[in-house]
């Protein structure tokens, strides 16, 4: 079969993208030449700022050289403008005759500064600012012009602005309206940015028309004139008012154009074979200029070119960032807010430091950030995210750093480490190695660092840390993760859509998931089988078929697998009580079976390390104790003080109190593991504030706190309720849990949970509605009624085959 | 055609590796040694078994969901993890220490990861899965 042809119009970041991630997809699919206008390679055209600030040279800035081209067997086009499209006979005709046939076409032709039209806006010394032959005549011009005027006080404008002052111009700013940026920032941001612009040495004129620019005897550009008449020199004037999509060959070739090429989801025109992506297109009416849109464009684009037909482009929230040394400054979402809207601000003149946040039904909707843009990528998180801010309402100001997910030693400011340092603790990843692997392997997502790194790839406690990298290295704004994040890379559903669908459909086992859900492979991937398992044994109990093979091997061979591939073994001790017999036989165990290492836990248990997987079975019947489920998703441990029994300042029996949260619980799987804890009184020895139900008694009763957790970052359980009984007790905690177990995502602890779905929706469901309480509880009961004890089990020989190691016969044949 | 992510040097079959052989007039690589280890229902699908080899690091024997089945050396190329308890998936295992993923068919660690274990011939004869249990299928002893 002959080889189809890919012509893409456009050699810039939209295009090119495109076209890597189609070279990921299918390598061998197309023959693909590319047309660009300018006559360079692909270079980052966010950071032509820095270029012309002299902080980067224009080698730096370049994405694809024309090696990269050569090695994929691209044709490149470059300095060739594209004039026709014939859609008849499938041919594009270049300006200067070239012409190219194709079976695809891809448009990114990007977009065209607006040119004012008034007098003088042709004379010479007047540029825009889109490109690098822009960049250069700016740099040119400024050794040996002396004034310059920048026309339009939104982005581009004040980094332009602020390049040529870097290079010695006098610059004035001039500004239609009487706020800079207002597009990104409300008038406090706008006036601070002002002002500390001033100070460098930019003035401004706002809001000011301008009406004419003037030629002086040489013809070239000597003033601009304003409508109020007033008239300032200049001799280099910057037009920098805007960009509009550049539409004008899609529409000389009659494809549908509305401010912007008019796309589907898919990324099609309305002529099927030709595909437009990045600032020329207009999807679902809106055109985007900023890269993180052009990206998920992309990579939409290519896997419908490559024909797997997978995948749509919902449109983007997009966040901005200003590019000039030294100013922070970030701005994201509706933060100007408006009807029915709350804001919280946070000011601080002396310091330059201004704040402000936009809430909408207790959900962030907007946020303007100058002086401190630390938390930028943790408030765009949770624009994106979408999810209530309720519970961290009061100290959501503080920004993540305070909410305690900072990176190892608690450094919380990427910018202000030095290269050696460690950001991820777990993997040992100092910040040096993430930049760089930014830098040379081109990474733009976290999960792009996370697999090149391994960087906050295991507990994630320094996620805040590598996204600050991201954004100061990869440019203003890295491309972020789609609003939903799909369960795993086999598929586009979010574990909200596979929870619904398996309880809507009754499904029951995973062969029945992967088909109804359309899963992308045969079957699925260690991330996404286990989460499947839980989800159907947790929806339909005594219904959906367990299966091992889709579960961790701690959970499979219930014991917790260890570096050199021994296993440990946790026994069950009710309570943290146990007595001289269990002990007795958790020694001879110790010692028939030459166990290495015997460990007291901090869950008040004793945990056997080092034991053979084949010896499980005969420990586990020899020790005869309950599974600990120490290695699983489960109820683990229910910590207890020895309260009123003992303790002369005990006043409730938290002994027997957590005994009957542990015999009630176990045997529970959940999304993660689930730990409790009961204290006889206030000065809770047993830890019950970093648990995931934590119960405290105090003379007259029981007060229950639940999503507590003392691992990453330790997060203080949150005040649920407090009850007389131990009844009581029992229900709501079983409630709470049940809860989890119904709603919560695969590995989600319940402080997660409750952070994602706000503890007022926790309480709604638990306190408000006692019959709704009840249910849940009883459905825990049913889920847990009747299930085994899986050591018992296995002690009796059940499922041996998993424990044993193959014998090789001893006859050779052949 | 989808490129396989996987980075690693091309590895001649068990045949050109003879072929190879007779062409440099070298010794040819030992005649295979078939040890019967199971039946084909003692492994299950999507899972593994262990083989012991005394001395000699263990070999974990595969079976796909399409009953297609490899043998590799039990002992991931990150840090060691025992490969047979991992979670196997199309044609490939996630190591139960680190995530580590290797393509089962040419025993190399899926990318950005790097490294590759031991591969062993298997065949499958009569409803039970042989292995050589001393020759590694890239010829080297």
């Amino acid at each position: 079969m002959k080889t189809m042809k890919l012509v893409c119009v456009g050699n810039g970041m939209a295009g090119v993208r495109t076209i890597e991630e189609l070279l990921k997809l299918a390598p061998d699919l197309f023959d693909i030449t590319i047309f660009g206008a300018e006559p360079h390679p692909n270079y980052n055209r966010i950071l032509l700022s820095p270029v012309l600030a002299g902080e980067q040279t224009l080698d730096e800035i370049v994405l694809n050289d024309r090696e990269w081209y050569a090695q994929h067997s691209i044709t490149l086009e470059a300095g060739k403008k594209v004039t026709t499209i014939d859609r008849v006979r499938r041919v594009v005709v270049a300006d200067d005759g070239t012409e190219a046939e194709y079976d695809r076409l891809l448009l990114a032709t990007g977009s065209n500064p607006v040119i004012l039209p008034i007098p003088g806006n042709a004379l010479e010394g007047v540029l825009t600012y889109r490109d690098i032959a822009d960049t250069e005549a700016m740099i040119e011009a400024a050794t040996r012009c002396r004034n310059a005027v920048v026309i339009g006080g939104g982005l581009l404008g004040l980094e332009a602005a602020n390049g040529l002052r870097v290079r010695g111009m006098d610059v004035t700013v001039v500004h239609l309206l009487d706020s800079l940026m207002e597009r990104q920032l409300d008038r406090t941001a706008a006036k601070l940015l002002q002002n500390s612009l001033e100070a460098r040495g930019l003035k401004f004129l706002l809001p000011k028309q301008t009406s004419e620019i003037v030629a002086g005897e040489s013809g070239s550009v000597c003033a601009v004139r304003f409508k109020d008449s007033e008239t300032i020199s200049a001799d280099l004037v910057v037009m920098a008012v805007g960009v509009r999509p550049n539409t004008a060959l899609a529409q000389a070739a009659r494809l549908h154009c509305s401010r912007g090429i008019v796309v589907s989801d898919t990324m099609q025109t309305f002529d099927p074979r030709i595909y437009a992506v990045g600032e020329c297109v207009n999807h679902r009416g809106i055109a985007y200029g900023l890269v993180a849109p052009l990206f998920e464009m992309a990579k939409v684009c290519a896997n419908h070119l490559a024909g797997f037909g997978i995948g749509r482009y919902p449109g983007s929230l997009t966040s901005t960032k200003l590019k000039v040394t030294g100013i922070d400054l970030f701005s994201a979402g509706d933060f100007v807010g408006g009807e029915g809207t709350e804001h919280i601000t946070l000011s601080d003149p002396v310091a330059g430091i201004y704040k402000k946040l936009v809430l909408k039904d207790e959900k962030l909707v907007g946020a303007v950030l100058y002086g401190d843009t630390l938390d930028g990528a943790y408030y765009f998180r949770l624009l994106r995210e979408g999810r209530s801010v309720t519970d961290v309402r009061d100290r959501l100001m503080f920004g993540e750093a305070n909410l305690g997910d900072t990176g190892h030693l608690g450094q919380n400011r990427a910018a202000a480490m030095s290269d050696d340092m460690e950001v991820c603790g777990c993997n040992g990843v100092c910040k040096g190695a993430i930049v760089k692997a930014i830098r040379e392997q081109k990474l733009y997502t976290l999960d792009d660092v996370r697999k090149h790194t391994k960087a906050s790839s295991s507990c994630g406690s320094c996620t805040g840390l590598v996204e600050q990298l991201l954004i100061s290295v990869a440019g203003a704004d890295y491309s972020a993760a789609p609003r939903q994040k799909p369960l795993c890379g086999c598929t586009d559903h979010t574990h909200a859509e596979v929870r619904k669908a398996i309880r809507d459909e009754k499904i029951l086992t995973i062969t029945d998931a992967l088909l109804l859900l359309g899963w992308r492979t045969p079957n699925g991937c260690a991330a996404c089988r286990p989460a499947l398992n839980y989800y159907l044994i947790s929806t339909w109990p005594h219904e959906a078929r367990d299966d091992p093979q889709s579960r961790f091997i701690n959970e499979r061979a219930h014991a917790n697998i260890q570096k050199d591939g021994t296993f440990s073994v946790v026994p069950r001790m009710w309570g943290g009580i146990t007595n001289s017999s269990e002990l007795r036989r958790i020694a001879d165990v110790v010692d028939k079976y030459a166990i290495p290492t015997v460990k007291v836990t901090g869950g008040q248990r004793i945990d056997l390390l080092g034991v053979k997987k084949q010896d499980l079975p005969a420990v586990w019947r020899d020790l005869d104790m309950p599974s600990g489920h120490a290695y699983a998703k489960a109820l683990r441990t229910v910590k207890t003080c020895v309260g009123s029994e003992w303790c002369r300042f005990g006043v409730q029996d938290s002994t027997r109190m957590g005994q009957e949260l542990e015999r009630a619980l176990w045997r529970m799987y959940a999304p993660h593991k689930v730990k409790l804890a009961v204290s006889g009184c206030p000065r809770n020895c047993a830890e019950s504030g970093i648990k995931d139900v934590g119960v405290i008694g105090v003379d007259s009763g029981w007060e229950i706190y639940v999503a507590g957790n003392g691992g990453i970052k330790t997060e203080v359980a949150q005040f649920l309720v407090k009850v007389k009984s131990h009844d009581e007790v029992l229900e709501h905690a079983g409630a709470f849990l049940q809860l989890y177990r119904e709603e919560g995502w695969y590995l989600e602890r319940t402080v997660h949970f409750v952070h994602r779905v706000g503890l007022d929706y926790v309480k709604k469901r638990v306190l408000d509605d006692p019959e709704g309480r009840k249910v849940l509880h009883e459905r825990l009961l049913f889920a847990l009624k009747g299930e085994p004890d899986p050591w018992a089990e296995r002690a009796s020989g059940i499922g041996r085959q998993e424990f044993e190691s193959l014998e090789p016969a001893t006859e050779a044949a052949l | 055609m989808r490129k396989p992510d996987v980075v690693c040097a091309e590895i001649p079959s068990r045949a050109d590796a003879i072929a190879n052989a007779r062409e440099l007039g070298e010794p040819e690589p030992g005649m295979l040694k078939w040890t019967r280890i199971c039946r084909i229902d003692e492994i299950p699908r999507l899972g593994a078994r262990v083989v012991r080899r005394g001395v000699a690091p263990n070999i974990a024997v595969f079976r796909t969901a399409s009953d297609m089945f490899y043998a590799l050396a039990d002992r991931c190329p990150h840090r060691g993890g025992p490969l047979s308890q991992g979670i196997v998936y199309g044609e490939r295992v996630a190591c139960p220490l680190h995530n580590t993923n290797v393509e089962l068919d040419s025993g190399c660690a899926v990318a950005p990861d790097k490294g590759r274990v031991q591969r062993f011939m298997v065949k499958v004869e009569a409803d039970f899965v042989y292995v050589d249990l001393e020759i590694q299928a890239d010829g080297n002893h």
